[in-house]
């Protein structure tokens, strides 16, 4: 793989990095036909990031050498971005990024050609890795709003920067609603403070959803994505859907795309008044009664079956459907990573055609209303394909 | 118990940001005590605060278009409210460019003091940020433990230097020692020393009138009232005042307290420092 990067591209690309750096500690790096493909995941699973650039980003493209395979690599966040680490000195004195993969190195080589003639190598080494796929479509979720992400950047300015969750939905007269989500926990008398920002509907380019509906993720993951769209002048689209399904966070232009994948807590993690460590909340609808989980208890059974669909591809539609909570504890599978497909047909047998419609009290006036069932079909799914790992 | 202001003026807005950002130094939790003219901020001589104590007060009218507030009873005007100054100040600075903000004291799952801001947007929508602060009503049976402390009989009273001058000096003294001495006269000198013999003299600060004529007629002007203080009180202190205030004066009761008395245009601050014991 070879690709040069000039000019002001350099600047987008070291941002780019920047905000993937806020999510997870190793970079995927994938050079495709359709162009150059930076992921990453957080440690927990609960948010995806990737970004996409077409060969037309670059001065040279070229994804794999003659006759070869792409390769592609894994390297750790850290050391790419001290490649990036001043933006500003990026800015004002690199004329040239050239990335390259292969040929005689063992290393990732980036070399960034100065002002001045100075030029700086950096030789990163890299595992050898499968493909990082998430498989999401945005297209399948039934909300979707679009902003400038300066208006969006103006609108999480009043929370606190050190707010990790925040509740997205909209409200009365189609007000788009943020509000710091701050768990309950039983025994803590000092309560937090609650922060809301109202925007109404003629702030957004975009805006199908009604009155009602709610996500609730994390916005630090978030404010990467936002910072790279409001530098690039971009406009953010948010794809949404129930309560624990992923949302989707997209930017766009003629040259590059980003998305965001981040869990939402599902409606029960919304109402459990027990205290959960974070990972355990992100994850899609659990499978177990309210009262079992501990802090340290990671052997939890929502976790594990969660991680076992993490280890795997997306095979048929349907049985990949996130399973119901009406799992009692008794027919839960067992915790051990066995083949997929057993666990799956575990699971599908025991889960009813859809979940049984739940009351969920909408956070923002009160209403009572009955989501949607779940839409049938792939789910999606973040996966780093198993087969072949060492 | 109810109680709603609002504020229309930027430069109102701006000034009672400004407030709470400099109570917001000085202590992390305090009482804001609201009663139908002012409005108080609090912070009583317990251990928790080191000794140290505070009154903050402010003319009501001189920051809200309106306001309104209703005790417990009939006779019983004022509210006390304890909150987490930084809750407020955060509030606040997202007012800066707001059009409108409102003030309520509210009952979302506990009390609150809920403020409405309508900033200001170039689109033809508004926007409104709202931040519901948790605040704890404080007891009518407390209340005696935030009376506007009476002001000491002093020894000297002596009008400070500027304030930024002498941040910056106790800055430096605070990595020698932990206590200074500050002492002064009725001559208008003020000193600032440290055990090691380090000390910074003031002078020329001037006197402002006694309060009670036979007490400085017997006073030796020459003669020196000093008072041990804890360094980190003293920069705490100084450090909320960033701006050097319309009218500052010092009162020293000789090893025993110093009171700081300021004022910064409408809004009088008064700290007290007990004796480093």
């Amino acid at each position: 793989m070879r690709c040069l990067v000039t000019g002001g591209n350099v600047k987008v690309l070291g941002k780019a990095v920047h905000s993937l750096s806020r999510i997870g500690d190793e970079l995927y790096l994938e050079p495709l036909e359709d162009g150059l493909s930076l992921r990453t995941v957080n440690s927990s699973r609960s948010a995806y990031a990737c970004f996409l650039f077409a060969p037309l980003f670059f001065q040279q493209y070229q994804a794999a050498g003659p006759g070869q395979e792409a390769l592609r690599c894994k390297i750790l966040m850290k050391s790419f971005l001290a490649v990036f680490r001043s933006l500003a000195a990026v800015e004002r004195s690199v004329e040239k990024c050239c990335i390259s993969l292969g040929g005689r190195s063992s290393r990732l080589v980036v070399q960034l050609h100065c002002r001045y003639g100075v030029r700086k190598t950096h030789n990163l080494s890299f595992q050898d890795c499968e493909s990082l796929q998430a498989v999401f479509d945005p297209a399948l979720c039934s909300n979707v709003l679009r902003a400038p992400a300066r208006v969006l950047g103006e609108a999480v300015l009043p929370f606190p920067p050190a707010l990790a969750e925040v509740t997205l939905g909209i409200g009365c007269g189609r007000r788009v609603i943020l509000r710091s989500y701050q768990e309950e926990e039983a025994d803590s008398t000092v309560k937090a403070m609650v922060t809301e920002m109202s925007l109404g509907e003629e702030d957004f380019q975009q805006l199908q959803a009604q009155e009602g509906v709610a996500i609730t993720f994390c916005l630090r993951e978030l404010r990467g994505l936002l910072s790279f769209a409001e530098s690039a002048n971009l406009s953010l689209s948010v794809h949404f859907d129930v309560p624990g399904r992923p949302a989707i966070f997209a930017v766009k232009d003629s040259l590059l795309d980003g998305h965001f994948v981040l869990a939402t807590l599902s409606e029960s993690d919304l109402h459990s008044p027990a205290p959960r460590s974070p990972e355990l909340r992100r994850l899609v609808p659990p499978l177990q009664a309210h009262s079992t989980p501990h802090l340290d208890d990671f052997a939890n059974d929502d976790i594990d079956s969660y991680m076992i669909a993490m280890e795997t591809t997306v095979d048929s539609e349907g049985s990949r459907a996130v399973p119901s909570t009406s799992l009692s504890p008794g027919l839960r599978p067992p915790c051990s990573p066995g083949p997929y497909s057993e666990d799956n047909e575990a699971e599908a047998s025991t889960q009813p055609g859809t979940p049984p419609p739940k009351k969920f009290r909408s956070l923002f006036f009160g209403s009572i209303l009955a989501p949607a069932h779940s839409p049938p079909g792939p789910s999606p799914v973040l996966a780093e394909d198993s087969e072949g790992e060492g | 118990m109810k109680f709603r202001a609002k504020i229309m003026d930027a430069a109102c807005l701006n000034h009672f940001t400004w407030v709470s950002a400099m109570i917001a130094k000085l202590a992390k939790t305090c009482t804001l005590r609201i009663s139908p003219q002012k409005l108080n901020f609090i912070l009583s001589d317990k251990v928790a605060n080191g000794g140290v104590s505070m009154w903050c007060e402010l003319e009501q009218e001189n920051f809200f278009s309106e306001f309104q507030v209703e005790g417990v009873s009939a006779e019983n005007k004022a509210i006390s409210l304890e909150l987490m100054l930084e809750n407020l100040s955060q509030a606040l600075k997202t007012a800066w460019n707001a059009r409108a903000l409102k003030i309520k004291l509210t009952n979302k799952h506990s009390p609150c003091l809920t403020v409405s801001i309508e900033l200001l947007s170039v689109s033809s929508s508004s926007r409104i940020v709202t931040y519901d602060i948790p605040v704890k009503v404080i007891p009518r049976k407390l209340w005696k433990d935030l009376q506007e402390p009476t002001v000491p009989v002093s020894d000297v009273s002596i009008y400070l230097p500027v304030l930024k001058t002498m941040k910056s000096i106790v800055e430096k003294m605070k990595n020698i020692s932990n206590h200074l001495i500050i002492e002064a006269n009725l001559s208008g000198e003020l000193n600032l020393k440290i055990e090691t013999e380090l000390a910074t003299h003031f002078k020329d600060l001037g006197n402002p009138p006694s309060a009670s004529e036979d007490a400085s007629q017997d006073r030796d002007p020459e003669q020196m009232a000093e008072v041990h203080v804890d360094i980190q009180k003293l920069l705490q202190f100084l450090a909320g005042q960033q701006v050097n205030p319309t009218k500052a004066v010092c009162n020293i009761v000789s090893n025993k307290t110093v009171h700081f008395d300021l004022l910064h245009e409408d809004v009088s601050l008064q700290y007290f420092i007990p004796a480093f014991s």
